[in-house]
């Protein structure tokens, strides 16, 4: 019975007016705007598939002087291979790997905790420090790198994981962010919980992060796309190549390789692809937390 | 006893409480919560700020020698010195072609792509995919665009029959402020997604009810983006703006990549010349004050970071 009255549903007389809705004359505004993003879009693409296209195709034919072809006349992975035979393309992805997540774990950690002290509790010396926090936002970090490259090698970090990720770490921004965030959550939440025994640690965890989802996706995203693509510090702080990280790598170490156009596009689509599916699978979360972010 | 002893403490506590009430109590557990994220931020921030102005008004080395104090030398020489100003003025240049692109096509993206909301995730996609790439993959792809022979950007400039083919370029080392202008062109593509970005997520806030009194009136389209949308968008404006310029002004790693500062400095931009003098003339001190010179200026832009930062806050 059910589906005799989908059925009858589906051919009801209204089909043929959504039919119609559906070929509506779109209006030539519509289309010029549809238009018009579609050709920016590809446009702004053209370099990443040029790399992409370049990658597969064999030393020869992407060879400078050649003609140039968008397709590859004949497809080859020599490029990758070389890469992978290599390996030190790897060595750098895990260093990235390491750093990055070291730097994204210390500041979550570090600025929500941070952020929650500041948002509910009263405590001495509370605008002195939120203060000086403030003013760390003005700070460029660039213009620390002598003084920080000093301290590094007086801690005795020059070269390692912690040397590069820990000077990354400090985000007075992202304090700043989160705060603002926690500050905007009715406090009712809370109290409900603490009636029920809940510690101050239990609240941050079960009912504050639960409601900030979009905030800290957002704050960890661009922390480790920062982090990812910091270039100025692990050039000065891993001048061994087994300590570098991906951008220092690939332009130190393998720039040094000569003009083999395949395999340096093949490096390319591999150093470009982790940080592309990321934002690929967390596309929407970026976006809602741009907006969450509140920079509006 | 240990009953007795209690019992004042809490009687005391239920006397004051009520008339205080909404009133938060000081105590020292907020402090606890706050304290890791301030010892990180005073060893990674502060200490090394004033490290550095102590290091000005020195002589330290990188070679590790012992520093002496130098009063105002340095800064004295960091003010007289063609090559800082020459590198300043290459860094205002850049800040300055660099910045109106980012921001204008930054909003054009995000209105095109709110408009054609159908084709939402791709455009998303396009327009912010630069932005996750790693700079030396940037500038790798890019120096190859820019290629004499077989770079994309020669090859189909002579194709239009804009360009001699006899006598190809090297944009990304061509003097005239070529060079400084490609590196413009590979910043604009690799970064306006983040700009993007932000002018999008202030676009979709926007309800769309402030346009249906100015649509039943028929106003164009044109009308209603000049007296409706930008308007709307003016704080998204200036935002946008303020971070820009602090991030173009700290221009360093696409630059020193692709042009090395050349042809005859005419990029060597200001955290070139502090990389230059401080770890290719192990002259620390020397580095530290043009250091301060670049801090101050950004200081002066991060107030204004600042006071929108704060605004939004009260």
């Amino acid at each position: 019975m059910t589906a005799a009255q989908a059925t009858s549903v589906a051919a009801t007389p209204t089909e043929p007016r959504t039919i119609r809705r559906r070929f509506r004359r779109p209006s030539v505004g519509a289309v010029i705007v549809y238009v018009a993003a579609t050709l920016l879009a590809v446009f702004w693409l053209l370099p990443l598939l040029w790399a992409l296209s370049t990658s597969f195709k064999t030393e020869t034919e992407a060879s400078l002087g050649q003609d140039i072809h968008w397709w590859p006349e004949t497809w080859s992975v020599e490029g990758y291979k070389v890469l992978f035979e290599r390996g030190d393309h790897f060595t750098w992805m895990l260093n990235s790997t390491i750093v990055s997540v070291i730097v994204t774990v210390l500041t979550l950690v570090l600025c929500v905790t941070a952020a929650y002290g500041f948002s509910r509790f009263d405590f001495p010396a509370k605008n002195v420090l939120f203060g000086a926090i403030i003013a760390g936002l003005m700070v460029p970090g660039q213009a620390l790198i002598i003084p920080l490259f000093d301290l590094v090698n007086a801690l005795h970090m020059g070269g390692t994981y912690w040397g590069l990720a820990l000077p990354q770490v400090v985000a007075p921004v992202m304090v700043f962010i989160l705060k603002r965030f926690f500050d905007a959550i009715p406090k009712d939440y809370e109290e409900a919980a603490k009636l029920d025994g809940a510690g101050h640690f239990r609240v941050l965890w079960n009912v504050i992060l639960p409601m900030s989802g979009p905030i800290i996706a957002a704050v960890a995203i661009f922390t480790f796309i920062g982090s990812w693509n910091n270039y100025l510090w692990p050039l000065l702080v891993a001048s061994d190549p087994s300590m570098m990280t991906l951008p220092v790598g690939l332009q130190v170490v393998a720039g040094g390789y000569g003009l083999f156009y395949a395999q340096n596009m093949a490096a390319a689509v591999l150093g470009a692809a982790p940080l592309l599916i990321v934002f690929l699978i967390f596309q929407k979360r970026i976006v809602e937390g741009v907006a969450g972010v509140g920079l509006k | 006893m240990t009953v007795k002893t209690a019992t004042p403490a809490a009687a005391s506590a239920a006397m004051t409480r009520p008339p205080s009430a909404p009133r938060k109590k000081k105590s020292w557990t907020g402090l606890w919560f706050v304290l890791p994220f301030v010892a990180f931020y005073a060893l990674f921030l502060i200490w090394p700020t004033f490290l550095g102005l102590y290091y000005s008004f020195t002589d330290k080395s990188l070679t590790g020698r012992p520093a002496s104090w130098v009063g105002l030398d340095n800064w004295v020489e960091a003010f007289g010195d063609e090559r800082a100003w020459n590198a300043l003025v290459n860094t205002a240049e850049f800040t300055l072609y660099s910045t109106p692109p980012l921001v204008v096509l930054a909003i054009v993206f995000a209105l095109l792509v709110n408009r054609a909301r159908k084709l939402g995730w791709f455009l998303r996609m396009a327009f912010f995919a630069p932005f996750v790439v790693p700079v030396s993959v940037v500038t790798m792809i890019w120096m190859w665009i820019y290629q004499p022979e077989g770079g994309l950007l020669n090859h189909y400039l002579q194709l239009l029959g804009l360009q001699d083919a006899s006598a190809p370029t090297v944009w990304y080392q061509g003097e005239n402020g070529m060079a400084m202008w490609s590196v413009v062109i590979t910043t604009v593509w690799w970064t306006v997604g983040f700009n993007f970005l932000l002018y999008l997520a202030a676009l979709q806030t926007i309800d769309p009810s402030v346009y249906e009194a100015s649509s039943i009136d028929g106003a164009s389209w044109w009308r209603q983006l000049w007296h409706i949308t930008l308007p709307l968008l003016n704080r998204t404006t200036a935002m946008v703006i303020v971070l820009q310029l602090i991030a173009s002004l700290r221009i360093f790693d696409q630059m020193y990549i692709m042009t090395g500062g050349g042809p005859n400095r005419e990029s060597e931009v200001a955290i070139h010349y502090i990389y230059i003098a401080g770890f290719e003339g192990y002259r620390i001190g020397y580095a530290s004050a043009l250091s301060y010179v670049l801090f101050i200026l950004i200081l002066i832009i991060s107030i204004f970071q600042f006071r929108l930062f704060s605004r939004k806050e009260s």
